[in-house]
């Protein structure tokens, strides 16, 4: 059942996509962002989703991958969009009781569906082709300009990157615990409100037990490996950009062109 | 009539995504009431998956699994009733505990099945000096207790509802020898005072050989055999062959018979090793050994 989230998950695959420098990807998904949200008609909008598409048949993942991702989502989306559809002003569309349904509030509110499940499809397109660790690499490397300002960039990537990594980890963790305490007759699945929340002392103790022998672990490990922080430390993997990091660029950059034109065209032709 | 029973039992984990992997694959299995089995497998044979079915933790993707003749995924069937009838413990059954004291800990499964104070008391008690835990250990608090006390508590917790069928998963895992036996010698009174059925997974052959009524091989998902522990190690080529130990005493045996020496291949403790030898020197002298 936990097994099954697959937010942050990594799919190692090999393909255009899965082969593209870190740093650009994360470029890319911010553009792609950008261009979602500046997208002010429905033509625009369309052609942002192009641009979507192109990365996901690069990306080869299967279509059930990213509809299973949308999942935790739906009742965000759900709840603005109901927000969107009643409280906006505009031409009444139909009237029930005190209820008043406006031409502006479907078109808002459909906006904001599109918006909002493209931007978790772009950033799971992100998730699902680039590792953990070498996202937090990508990150380290791009904040780097900031530990001039004697931000500690290093020790924050470490710190994502172990977060990162224990995820997995403390999933099975939970997983099997559950697991045993159901074993030894816990019931989970039923109950009001208060029982089930009791029910999950005993998953959470224990988890929090184990975490924190497990941090203790790492930390001694890491000592005894020498570790002391980011200075003077090197790469085993550099990161390395390429002509088709530049070209993907190029492509996103042209998408989101293609976006304004259409929206300040839509502005200057009213 | 079987207590547990599987039919064509198959289950894939991750299905559908780019981390598929069967395994357990298409086990038909029947095991009686009253058995000792050892179930063996390397890594990753699919042991694991395949006794978490018996209580219910995992659905099967296709097959059926039957415990006292009822099909536990059936409708009407609460699973819950299931896990009281099977007693699963886990690797490492100390990183379960969760209580303020020992007493309370033990006492968590037979509070889940609803018992009266007057038997939950006397089945913790009871099963406390079963393990080995003294009473003036239950007033403690679980976190207190040596790692080896600490596993014996939790495995206390499981067998305090008295399951018709008890599972343990790699018992000895983690213990020194002296552990092992200890661990080992306790399932087996266990085994003998109660009369239920008793499952004990293992990668270790000898560990299982010593007391196992049956012996069920696993490879790669499959039932590789499930038979007396004298019939399976009969089978000792084969068994070594998909890369499981058989006992060392075993594989003498069947050096021994591949150099031409007429003795038997179901030789698995080193006292019947001994008897066997025996025999064959008062049948055939000594001069059949120093042929070879």
């Amino acid at each position: 059942m936990l097994k099954d989230i697959t937010i942050g998950q990594y799919f190692p695959m090999d393909s255009a996509v899965h082969r593209l420098d870190a740093r650009f990807k994360i470029v890319i998904t911010a553009i792609f962002i950008v261009m979602i949200f500046s997208a002010d008609s429905f033509p625009a909008l369309i052609l942002s989703l192009v641009f979507f598409v192109i990365a996901f048949l690069a990306s080869k993942l299967s279509p059930k991958l990213i509809i299973k991702s949308m999942k935790p989502i739906i009742p965000i989306i759900i709840f603005t969009s109901v927000l969107n559809i009643f409280f906006i002003d505009g031409v009444t569309v139909f009237h029930i009781w005190k209820i008043r349904i406006t031409d502006n509030g479907l078109i808002t509110s459909g906006y904001m569906i599109i918006r909002l499940i493209a931007l978790i499809c772009g950033s799971s397109l992100l998730t699902y082709t680039t590792s953990p660790i070498v996202l937090t690499d990508a990150i380290e490397q791009m904040m780097k300009p900031l530990s001039k300002l004697h931000f500690p960039v290093h020790e924050l990537a470490m710190m994502m990157t172990i977060a990162l990594r224990f995820i997995p980890t403390l999933i099975e963790e939970t997983d099997k615990i559950m697991s045993a305490q159901k074993a030894r007759g816990a019931d989970m699945d039923s109950g009001t409100l208060v029982e089930r929340a009791k029910a999950l002392v005993p998953i959470i103790i224990p988890l929090f037990v184990s975490s924190f022998r497990r941090a203790e672990e790492l930390a001694l490990a890491m000592e005894c490996r020498c570790y002391n922080g980011g200075e003077g430390r090197t790469k085993l993997k550099t990161l390395v950009s390429g002509g088709a990091d530049y070209a993907a660029l190029c492509l996103s950059l042209l998408f989101l062109g293609g976006v304004m034109i259409i929206d300040m065209g839509k502005i200057i032709f009213r | 009539m079987a207590v547990i029973r599987t039919e064509k039992l198959t289950y894939t984990y991750s299905q559908g995504t780019p981390f598929e992997k069967t395994a357990v694959n298409n086990v038909d299995l029947e095991i009686e009431e009253g058995e000792l089995v050892g179930v063996i497998g390397h890594t990753g044979s699919g042991k694991s998956t395949l006794i978490q079915h018996f209580n219910g933790l995992v659905k099967p993707t296709s097959g059926k699994v039957f415990i006292d003749g009822t099909d536990i995924w059936s409708k009407d069937v609460k699973l819950r009733d299931i896990r009281f009838k099977v007693g699963l413990v886990f690797q490492y059954p100390e990183y379960q505990i969760f209580e303020d004291t020992v007493y309370k800990d033990i006492a968590f499964g037979p509070k889940n099945m609803g018992l009266d104070e007057a038997e939950i008391d006397k089945r913790v008690r009871e099963t406390a000096e079963l393990v080995g835990i003294s009473p003036e250990l239950l007033k403690k608090s679980p976190f207190e207790l040596s790692g080896g006390q600490k596993r014996r508590g939790a495995i206390a917790g499981v067998m305090a509802r008295r399951p018709t069928v008890l599972v343990r998963d790699e018992p000895a895992a983690g213990l020194d020898p002296k552990g092992r036996e200890n661990v080992l010698d306790q399932i087996k009174q266990y085994h003998d005072e109660t009369k239920s059925t008793v499952l004990l997974v293992s990668h270790s052959m000898e560990d299982v050989a010593r007391f196992a009524s049956k012996i069920l091989v696993m490879n790669k998902g499959e039932v590789l055999c499930y038979d007396t522990p004298p019939a399976v190690f009969a089978r000792a080529e084969e068994i070594s062959s998909v890369g499981l130990s058989v006992p060392q005493i075993t594989r003498i045996f069947s050096l021994l018979r591949q150099r031409g020496i007429d003795i038997r291949g179901d030789v698995y403790t080193v006292e019947f090793a001994l008897k066997t030898i025996k025999e064959y020197l008062e049948k055939n002298g000594r001069g059949g050994l120093e042929n070879a």
